[in-house]
């Protein structure tokens, strides 16, 4: 057993690491089902969306060739649209409530269709938005992910002058670096984020750190108002004995190094362990078995009913040939050399309802020994608490706290997204940035 | 098993179904392939003075990604030379004795022209004629087709030419590029055709390319009006045809009815107007010959279904119950209601209402679903409700008279009712 690289061939890679969700072949394809939707009143799909995209209405302009309205109305909703289409969980979003669910008949295929739409516009790089005339006022957003960027594009299509800060070399944040490879491609992001930006009126700086090479004083001074769309980043510790082996690493890691450093370069071990079940876990879990791990196994302390994932992406994990071990909590990593040989686990069972009004894990006592040489945690992400709390802001845990305006404690800086939330989907970030903007939009004029 | 053979005017067919006069029937391949097929019958296209066709002759109108709802030509008469058609006609006749094979003739307008090509084509042994006053392109500038068919003195004049000639059946088929078909009908059957037909194509421009800015079909820059048939057609034909089958003197003479037939329910529906037998000609463009075994098989089991032993048993069985406004009964009123079980909560019915019609169906608030109930007391039973919901028997209309006794308009006006619903 051991951890190595460069474990597949190149077409291996590529064909672990293609589309799972291809796009339409052609326009025909798309014609088909466009043409199913009922173009439904008050669409159900519609109000599941947290960015609110009018369905009926993209769907509908896709069947009278006017491709260019319907990636429209998708991108003044969502301009996370096309890399929302790859990476929403529609399942239980606007798919999930399609009326043709309620005939036992597949859902129309939104997110394909959204793609459809949103590709060509991205890739023939159709303007589609325009800016007004100059506010006259400037605005700094921290971080270039859907958060600030959705805030970002809606504050500069209003005349306002946007400096983005990003402390990485790319925009696009945990769609870039933190989504499996096969829902939505590192290159795919550049291109979305070379899009968004392409309106104008919106300089990202990269390389620029909140608490490292900027402070919010700092910006409150250069800028009229501030928004934090800083997001969440620390891996949850599993405070258990065997930690800091080598072989041990945090899932959001093991995500950015696939897409930064290519498929062959990332290490993986034999048999691996992932602990928790989140996107992120599947995300990670997926990824192993795709970059030629021999087992992986799921690990999750309570039971499916309770599980975070969806169906669909327990499917795919299964599919990919992941192992799934139910009511069980990671106790001890063991190891020899300082390297992990094993995962020792508790078995639990299903206790009180907790806050949540989910049933508790509640340890048996008994314990039973995986043999792995990786462990990968994706137990949850930890907001920045000690980085938030330095700058001063209001927070709980780490998670920024706002008004219902979406302001801080601090006047004129405003926060949303995963920072805000603790870690929810991209198309709940992208509606925070929007709402971000808005507010303060109100607050510039109004001051 | 029902018998659906047909006997019109003495012209038998294992089955009301023809094709009608256009491209499918213009050779012996493709009709030999149609009687292999199950086809009852043909209408040979039409035969008539040498004519020279363009390219392109076709073009379609599609909706919500069904192709062809409508279907255009620009095509005219038989492009073929007379005598390989007449010897083709021969042909098919000694290979298929009991199928139906009629002629479809356009002479040119005189006396002299008609009678000579009645005299070719009975020779081949073709059991009748349909006279060609129909088509709306290409002819009518010569004088022939539907510039005959308009003019219900010229029409008569033609038929009656004919009828010195001719010694089997007679068809006329009637151009629906009139304010109406009667007129025409009435002259030709006083000038004693044994039948009529209905309805030819209507004029038509299709569409424009949005490109070229040109209409369609394109012919080197430039189009032309042509005629429009296909499912799109088929209610006003049925419109057209009961008005023939209602005329005292129009409905003397058996009728082959035509217009967008597609099905056997299209078919069972002319019939029930007063078509002896159908003619179809879009729908095997777009499928081929193959859809006539849905066509008899469907309307044989309709035919059990409903006890029908015969086609005669069924046809022109809706003609009296298309009656006059003015005699319709006031007191008649039915509501929408909605099976809450099978309702998708699409809101489609409500949009609908609420924006187009009488605000009769409410709306309360759920996320991601809204509940919709109609309000009773609003509803006029329009139907529009129940014609959009995409769900079976999901709307129904019920019954709610206003008064048991029939009240017609002038009833009501009589009586001094009052008006004005809302």
């Amino acid at each position: 057993m051991a951890i190595a690289n460069n474990r597949l061939t190149t077409e291996q890679y590529q064909q672990n690491f293609s589309d799972i969700h291809p796009p339409f072949v052609n326009k025909s394809a798309a014609l088909v089902e466009a043409n199913r939707c009922l173009f439904c009143y008050d669409a159900p799909c519609t109000k599941s969306c947290p960015t609110g995209i009018n369905v009926p209405k993209f769907i509908k302009q896709i069947t009278t060739d006017n491709i260019k309205g319907s990636a429209h109305t998708i991108f003044i909703s969502n301009i996370f649209g096309g890399g929302c289409s790859r990476v929403c969980p529609v399942e239980k979003l606007c798919e999930g409530s399609c009326v043709y669910n309620l005939l036992e008949e597949e859902p129309i295929a939104i997110a394909k269709l959204q793609r459809y739409a949103t590709d060509k516009a991205i890739e023939d790089k159709w303007k589609l938005f325009d800016r007004k005339p100059s506010n006259g006022k400037k605005v700094a957003v921290i971080g270039a992910g859907p958060a600030g960027l959705s805030c970002a594009h809606v504050l500069s299509r209003e005349g306002t002058e946007v400096t983005v800060f990003e402390k990485e070399s790319k925009g696009g944040g945990l769609m870039t670096y933190g989504i499996a490879a096969y829902k939505v491609t590192p290159q795919f992001c550049e291109e979305e984020v070379e899009y968004i930006t392409s309106l104008g009126g919106i300089e990202i700086k990269y390389g620029q750190e909140l608490g490292k090479n900027i402070s919010l004083m700092d910006l409150q001074r250069d800028f009229d108002a501030v928004y934090l769309g800083i997001g969440v980043g620390v891996a949850r510790q599993l405070d258990i004995p065997g930690e800091d082996l080598e072989g041990v690493v945090d899932a959001i890691r093991f995500i950015y190094d696939i897409r930064t450093k290519g498929y062959p370069a990332v290490t993986v071990g034999d048999k691996v362990a992932v602990i928790g079940m989140g996107m992120t876990a599947i995300d990670a879990a997926t990824q192993a078995k795709r970059l030629g791990a021999k087992e992986v196994t799921l690990v999750y302390r309570r039971t499916e009913a309770e599980k975070p994932c969806t169906n669909v992406e327990l499917d795919i994990a299964k599919l990919d040939g992941c192992e799934v071990i139910w009511l069980a909590a990671p106790k001890e990593v063991k190891g020899e050399n300082g390297k992990v040989t094993q995962l020792v686990c508790s078995r639990m069972q299903l206790g009180e309802l907790d806050t949540n009004g989910r049933r508790s894990p509640v340890n048996t006592g008994e314990t039973f020994t995986l043999e792995v040489d990786m462990v990968i945690k994706a137990a949850g992400q930890v907001a920045f608490e000690t980085l938030v709390s330095g700058e001063l802001l209001q927070n709980n845990k780490g998670k920024i706290l706002i008004d219902t305006n979406g302001a801080t404690n601090i006047k004129g800086v405003y926060a949303g997204g995963d920072a805000v939330n603790g870690g929810k989907e991209v198309v709940d970030a992208v509606q925070a940035g929007k709402d971000g903007a808005k507010a303060i939009l109100s607050y510039l004029e109004n001051r | 098993m029902a018998d659906i053979s047909s006997n019109f005017l003495g012209i038998k067919s294992p089955n009301p179904f023809w094709l009608a006069s256009a491209p499918p029937t213009d050779k012996k391949f493709n009709v030999l392939r149609a009687f292999e097929a199950g086809w009852g019958g043909v209408v040979w296209k039409t035969l008539g003075s040498q004519v020279k066709n363009v390219s392109s002759r076709y073009s379609a109108v599609d909706f919500n990604g069904g192709r062809v709802m409508g279907f255009n030509n620009i095509e005219l008469i038989s492009d073929r030379p007379l005598h390989i058609n007449l010897e083709e006609i021969a042909e098919c006749i000694r290979l298929f004795p009991d199928r139906a094979m009629i002629v479809s003739l356009m002479a040119d307008n005189d006396r002299k022209s008609w009678h000579e090509l009645i005299k070719k084509v009975e020779d081949t042994g073709a059991h009748g004629f349909e006279l060609n006053f129909g088509c709306p392109h290409g002819m009518t500038e010569r004088g022939m087709g539907a510039s005959v068919g308009q003019d219900p003195g010229i029409a008569k004049m033609v038929v009656e030419w004919v009828m010195e000639a001719a010694s089997i059946p007679v068809i006329t088929k009637l151009t629906p590029n009139v304010h109406s078909v009667v007129p025409t009908g009435k002259a030709v059957v006083e000038a004693g055709t044994n039948a009529l037909s209905l309805i030819n194509t209507i004029q038509s421009v299709t569409g424009i390319d949005l490109d070229t800015l040109v209409p369609n079909p394109y012919v080197a820059g430039k189009s032309v009006f042509g005629g429009y048939c296909g499912p799109a057609v088929k209610p006003i034909a049925l419109k057209m045809l009961a008005t023939i089958s209602q005329d005292p003197v129009t409905s003397t003479v058996p009728i082959s009815g035509i217009g967008g037939v597609s099905t056997w329910k299209d078919a069972v529906e002319f019939m029930l107007l007063g078509s002896s037998t159908v003619q179809v000609c879009t729908a095997v463009m777009k499928h081929g010959f193959r859809i006539i075994e849905d066509l008899c098989e469907g309307l044989n089991n309709w035919m059990d279904e409903k006890g029908f032993s015969t086609i005669n048993d069924f046809i022109g069985k809706s003609v009296p119950t298309l009656t006059h406004w003015e005699d319709l009964d006031i007191n008649y009123h039915h509501v929408a209601h909605i099976n809450q079980d099978k309702c998708i909560h699409c809101g489609l019915c409500y949009i609908a209402c609420e924006d187009t019609s009488h605000q009769s169906i409410s709306l309360t608030y759920g996320k991601p679903y809204n509940t919709y109930a109609i309000k009773e007391e609003e509803c006029v039973g329009c139907n529009l409700c129940q014609l959009i919901c995409p769900v079976d028997k999901c709307i129904t209309m019920v019954v709610q008279r206003k008064g048991d006794e029939y009240v017609n308009w002038k009833e009501w006006q009589k009586r001094g009712l009052p008006l004005n619903d809302h």
